[in-house]
């Protein structure tokens, strides 16, 4: 009976592992051979910015959209890097007694589990409130909010596990509160970078915030308070769209998209090996 | 005796605060001179204060919350809980080695370079100096001048032990505090750790938090039994071995109690 147990037990463990790669691999398979095509057939879509007609199968492409996400997330996240690491910092540090670091860390969980559509309103009140359109600022500022809860989590997290000594000989060796921090978090880096890629991954993904805060503008963004739009919006526009080339176009950006996830999560990756040679397992 | 010498500890007193019912006692009323240029060595059962006693002496503790201190500690004439004492010109001066070794998530040269870089804005020759004289003075030069610039992580514990004596002695500090520093260490690597340290006594006091009688006996100095946060007993190790005059202190010798 108990080993039968046991088999019953691997064979689920099997099929759920082969789930989950089949789905991933069904979802990457789709996108990446759809736009792949996408992209063959007319290379121009990633370079140029939509013409009039665009969504009614024009000329034109969804460069602008490439351009407002990155001038977005790139932004939003290090503000939020360096937003969460001194909230990290502070929460485990005597200025903050154990009961107000638990509120705060209930907080920061109820964050992140809020929908960024209800960010979005937030900013767009926001923006009605002093009689401003939507633009890039209000749209990094949507995603800060998305952003914080996460990686200051997940700095959190890395922080409280370096081992304790090694604040205590940090301080032994005379050194202030600042550089004790740095060292701190230096030990902590491939937690912290872990933590980025997460809060990066929601941003560059997160339509819902963009719409209402930034727009859904079908020319290249200007400055801070130009409007602009991010390619989830692009992709849920063109996906919409009547016209089958155009719906193509949806593969094409989701393709890009997904370039980017890629690119980012491997030098992460490597990123946190190169870190992760200095710390000490237990 | 010379002014100034050594550390004078005066009705030191620590509490844990608990969960606001009642404060924790670790330290009551100590009173004690740890001579300079000397190995002296705390020991004790677990629990009787050593380790808040000797994290008493660059106040380590004061990065903790809930930490209460009375009583003065005076290192070179000054009081070291006096509010307006710098505590980093402090811990330059008191050096700590933990028990488990912590190498810096750096390599082995910025591990012994970082802290001199700190307080006195070395070049990088001037910290080439430093760090082979150190790393000479710890016997680890010979096993890592080819691979200065390697993460310390890669050493092996015992190298990371010496690695971190380096680091405080770099600095130049004038006392060490050492806590359980060979508890971590394989027989052979403790050996050269008290080796090391019996070189250094010449140049630094050092305090010793040990609950290994024998190595108290290799060591040997001035020793303090703490227990239940009172300091029952001190004196020179012969002394206190051959004719301990408190029973506690005569169980412990004798292992009936640990």
């Amino acid at each position: 009976m108990r080993y039968l147990e046991e088999k019953i037990v691997k064979i689920l463990m099997i099929s759920s592992i082969f789930a989950v790669l089949g789905s991933l691999l069904f979802i990457l398979f789709i996108t990446i051979s759809r736009g792949w095509v996408s992209i063959k057939e007319n290379p121009g879509i990633i370079f140029s910015t939509p013409g009039p007609r665009y969504l009614l199968g024009g000329e034109g492409g969804f460069f602008h959209a490439i351009a407002g996400s990155l001038y977005m997330v790139v932004p939003s996240t290090i503000i939020s890097l360096i937003l969460a690491c001194l909230i990290a910092l502070f929460l485990q540090s005597e200025y903050s007694s154990k009961r107000v670091s638990e509120i705060i860390r209930l907080f920061m969980d109820i964050l992140w589990g809020t929908p960024s559509i209800i960010y979005g309103l937030f900013v767009l009140t926001i923006l009605i409130s002093f009689h401003q359109r939507g633009c890039l600022l209000a749209g990094i500022v949507a995603l800060i909010f998305l952003e914080l809860p996460i990686i200051t989590r997940y700095v959190d997290e890395s922080i409280s596990s370096t081992p304790k000594e090694l604040k205590e000989i940090a301080y032994s060796m005379g050194l202030t509160r600042v550089e004790v921090s740095k060292i701190v978090l230096k030990y902590s880096t491939s937690g912290i970078i872990a933590g980025v890629l997460i809060g990066l991954g929601r941003a560059l993904g997160d339509a819902a915030s963009i719409i209402f805060t930034t727009g859904a503008a079908s020319t290249m963004p200007k400055g801070l308070f130009s409007s602009g739009t991010a390619l989830p919006v692009v992709i849920f526009q063109q996906a919409s769209s009547f016209y089958p080339s155009v719906r193509d176009h949806a593969y094409a950006a989701a393709f890009i998209l997904i370039i980017i996830i890629l690119v980012l999560s491997i030098t992460s990756r490597l990123l946190q090996k190169k870190f992760s040679k200095y710390t000490v397992g237990d | 005796m010379q002014k100034n010498n050594g550390i004078k500890i005066r009705n030191l007193n620590i509490y844990y605060k608990n969960n606001r019912k009642s404060d924790f006692s670790a330290l009551h009323n100590i009173n004690l001179d740890i001579p300079k240029n000397h190995i002296t060595i705390i020991m004790g059962p677990s629990g009787s204060g050593k380790t808040t006693l000797l994290k008493s002496l660059n106040r380590l503790h004061s990065i903790n919350n809930g930490v209460k201190v009375s009583g003065k500690v005076i290192i070179d004439g000054e009081d070291i809980y006096h509010p307006m004492h710098l505590l980093p010109e402090l811990r330059r001066k008191v050096g700590l080695i933990s028990q488990k070794p912590i190498p810096l998530p750096l390599s082995i040269y910025e591990n012994v370079a970082y802290g001199p870089k700190i307080h006195n804005r070395l070049n990088r020759k001037e910290s080439d100096v430093i760090v082979e004289k150190v790393l000479k003075k710890v016997n680890l030069w010979e096993e890592v001048k080819d691979r200065l610039n390697q993460p310390a992580a890669d050493l092996s514990v015992g190298q990371q032990q010496r690695l971190s004596i380096a680091r405080a002695i770099a600095i130049n500090p004038d006392i060490l505090l050492c806590d359980e520093i060979t508890s971590a260490l394989d027989p052979i690597s403790s050996e050269k750790v008290e080796h090391l340290l019996l070189s250094l006594k010449e140049e630094y006091t050092i305090v010793l938090v040990s609950h290994m009688l024998r190595q108290v006996k290799r060591l040997g100095g001035y020793v303090i039994f703490l227990y239940m946060g009172k300091v029952l007993e001190q004196g020179n190790m012969e002394e206190l071995f051959n004719s301990p005059r408190n029973k506690i202190t005569q169980q412990y010798i004798k292992g009936v109690i640990s």
